[in-house]
């Protein structure tokens, strides 16, 4: 139970601050003030502020707007509105990741562009899933950047993992493909492969993923199971291009959202829910092993604007 | 909805463009637009607001209004403040110090700091011959300090041994003794990532900077970077004072508002671009290009430094002295299409070309895209020579075997001999235009015209 409250209460921290500029900014505008189109105006900013995107950010107070136009409304009231209307948007994404029992292994690909944290990402989620009694093999698909794969290695050995690498530059298609194979022999439960980052307009990388995919089937017409795409919560409305572009190539199927524990966080995992309702699977709110956290739509929604969950 | 400040800002002013004079109202109507393209571009919230109340005060004022093409007027007005904001002179990296010269790199995690410090590395080692040494303080993320020992032995800059168990201040203080010790000019330090917000890694970067008291303190920041880039750009130049920012994965097709949000909070320079994953993928900021290329003006001057840099000169020679003559044969193109692959494909060019966005779209309804270079490439390779120099010989048979010997159709083969007979049009064009000419509306007017 401490196990649990601890957790949370770290969730709510790394999300203090984000919610901390927003509550006090809503508080300065509704304190002894009507809800009028300058109020809206401002409203509509700090969204903005947050990274909601323009467009989310508008039609969040248009909706405020129309039920509450020109009322008298308590600073409380408004905050527990927009968490609603955001948790609304927010509550048909939030699924964990499920691994289906029936494949032995479930492969998981996980890709993003140049760090956003997927080495890292790909450590906790291992952990988590190791700790829940899954025998778990990692691939060390990064065979680009310098020392990628001895980074995951690492990993692998902090959480007792074994982890499939070749030499850097090997071919990252043929790694997959053995890890596989390993994996299947091994009869693991999950099988979490690494990639290269990438940035999403270069055609011949994303080609790169696509013979990765192409591989595993070979083995597994099915896999991988779960494609995941890493997101940096820093990063601004160029997800919006990073998660079109990852789809249609590499046909994402859920998101992992990292480095939620600095300040604007958020915003632009609303605006991405409205356009393309992928899954969010697990939030990073840190460096350590244990800092993956399931993404909560209600508490994240509240935390965001302010409000005790 | 995304088609970047670039296309945001043009469909503006193109309408601007088609009225004869600029209201008080059409002002209005541009900043909004303005306003909002800014905002999708991840400029900061208080950034744009200034930018904007700045350029709306000069646009509504008598120069514009009496001007003969007000739009022209509104596009320079915001340019010259684009560029003013982002700084019209970049100053080079300071190395007017007594050796060992130390630079700290500093940043947010994942923002791309160990590779900016083997790139500045490499840079200052070939171009400003000076003796560099490296060393990572990042005793944090599994083989950070492998990865700089690795990225030094690709590009043969020096690395200071790793010692286990060391913690970064301790790092720093080898390092600077290594170097005064061994001759070395440069110290680049390396540091772990961390959140602005995260006080005890913040005083440790502090610590570090107090006992090596470096010359640059160079804050690396990510170009996607959003509405954040403010708050990690405030906070670290008032924790640690940059003198300079290296904005990263600008070879991305992110906006790079956090440029213009950077800048202008915190009043540090940005002093490099980083646009590659290669080793020498490390630019000099230039504010002009870049505000052009947001203001849909295209990054020509960046497209014609890649051009000379990449495109090999003898080849190009060769090509020229062709194009004299008025022949230009498959062989040329196929020297073409190689030199484009290697300027970062079709989509790499038109990143940086004017009017790049309507294009774009174009080409992914066309479904154009960098596997027709290749493909192209293999149909000219299934040429024997003598088809290469004269196309005309190429009939039904040739073309057929041409076909199943590049694993494409004979329809592919007669697109790819349509397009030669009409590059081979268009060069004579361009040798008519000359080369400033080219560069100036050439290119514009060759894209825009279909």
């Amino acid at each position: 139970m401490s196990e649990k409250r601890g957790w949370l209460s770290r969730l709510r921290e790394g999300l203090q601050r984000t919610s901390q500029r927003i509550s006090d900014g809503i508080t300065a505008i509704f304190t002894k003030r009507k809800l009028d189109e300058a109020a809206l105006a401002e409203l509509e900013e700090l969204l903005i502020a947050a990274d909601l995107g323009v467009k989310t950010a508008a039609v969040l107070t248009q909706t405020l707007a129309k039920t509450r136009f020109n009322q008298e409304v308590a600073v409380e009231e408004v905050k527990a509105a927009l968490a609603e209307d955001i948790a609304a948007i927010l509550a048909p994404v939030a699924e964990p990741l499920i691994l289906d029992p029936a494949r032995k292994p479930h492969v998981a690909l996980v890709v993003g562009v140049n760090g956003s944290g997927k080495t890292t990402t790909i450590g906790k989620l291992a952990k988590m899933f190791k700790d829940d009694g899954k025998k778990v093999v990692l691939a060390a698909g990064d065979t680009f950047r310098a020392a990628g794969v001895s980074q995951l290695q690492i990993w692998g050995e902090r959480i007792g993992c074994p982890v499939v690498a070749r030499e850097t530059g090997a071919d990252a298609a043929g790694l997959a493909f053995d890890a596989l194979e390993q994996a299947r022999n091994e009869r693991a439960d999950l099988l979490v492969i690494d990639t290269a980052g990438r940035l999403q307009n270069r055609a011949d990388l994303m080609a790169e993923v696509q013979k990765i995919i192409r591989v595993l089937k070979k083995l597994d017409p099915d896999a991988p199971h779960s494609c995941l795409l890493v997101l940096d919560a820093t990063t601004g409305q160029n997800a919006h291009a990073q998660v079109e572009v990852f789809r249609a190539m590499t046909q994402v199927t859920g998101l992992l959202v990292t480095k939620l524990d600095g300040t604007a966080k958020g915003g632009v995992l609303v605006a991405l829910a409205e356009r393309f309702g992928l899954p969010v699977h697990a939030i990073g709110v840190g460096e350590g092993a244990d800092d993956l956290r399931p993404f909560e739509a209600l508490p994240f929604a509240q935390s965001l604007v302010g409000l005790e969950p | 909805m995304f088609e970047g400040l670039t296309g945001k800002l043009g469909d503006v002013f193109d309408r601007l463009r088609k009225r004869g004079t600029l209201s008080e109202a059409d002002v209005g109507a541009a900043m909004r637009e303005i306003r909002i393209a800014l905002l999708e571009a991840d400029v900061a919230l208080p950034v744009v607001k200034d930018f904007i109340d700045q350029v709306r005060e000069k646009a509504v004022g008598e120069a514009v209004i009496r001007s003969v093409t007000p739009g022209q007027m509104v596009v320079k007005i915001v340019n010259d403040h684009l560029v003013a904001t982002l700084g019209a002179e970049t100053p080079p990296l300071n190395l007017a110090a007594p050796a060992p010269l130390p630079i700290l790199m500093v940043g947010l995690q994942g923002s791309g700091k160990t590779t900016t410090s083997a790139k500045i590395g490499l840079r200052l080692q070939s171009r400003e011959r000076k003796k560099v040494l490296m060393a990572s303080l990042d005793v944090r993320r599994p083989a950070a300090q492998e990865q700089l020992a690795v990225l030094g032995r690709q590009t043969g800059v020096a690395t200071l041994p790793i010692v286990a168990g060391q913690g970064p201040v301790d790092i720093a203080r080898r390092a600077i003794d290594t170097a005064r010790l061994e001759g070395y000019d440069i110290v680049i330090l390396d540091t772990a990532g961390r959140l602005h917000i995260d006080d005890e890694l913040m005083d440790e970067v502090a610590r570090v900077r107090d006992v090596v008291k470096p010359v640059e303190t160079l804050l690396v920041a990510d170009a996607m970077t959003g509405q954040d880039a403010v708050n990690v750009a405030k906070s670290f130049h008032e924790r640690v004072g940059a003198t300079g920012i290296v904005l990263t994965r600008v070879d991305g097709d992110a906006r790079g508002g956090a440029a213009l949000s950077m800048r202008a909070v915190t009043g540090v320079p940005i002093k490099l671009l980083g646009v590659g994953e290669k080793v020498d993928a490390l630019e000099v900021f230039q504010a002009d290009r870049i505000a052009s290329r947001i203001l849909g003006m295209g990054d020509v001057v960046g497209l014609v430094e890649k051009a000379q840099e990449v495109v090999d000169q003898k080849e190009a020679e060769k090509i020229a002295a062709k194009l004299e003559k008025g022949s230009f044969d498959f062989d040329d193109l196929l020297s073409q299409l190689r030199q484009m692959r290697k300027m970062g494909g079709l989509s790499g060019l038109m990143g940086m070309l004017p009017g790049v966005q309507k294009i774009k779209s174009q080409m992914a309804n066309a479904r154009i895209d960098d596997g027709i270079i290749a493909r192209q490439e293999a149909i000219i390779l299934s040429m024997t020579p003598k088809e290469r120099r004269n196309p005309d010989i190429i009939k039904a048979s040739r073309k057929q075997r041409i076909a199943v010997g590049s694993g494409t159709t004979v329809q592919d083969v007669n697109k790819l001999l349509k397009q030669h007979q009409e590059m081979a049009r268009v060069m004579k064009q361009m040798k008519k235009l000359g080369n400033k000419g080219l560069m100036r509306h050439g290119l514009q007017s060759l894209f825009t015209r279909n």
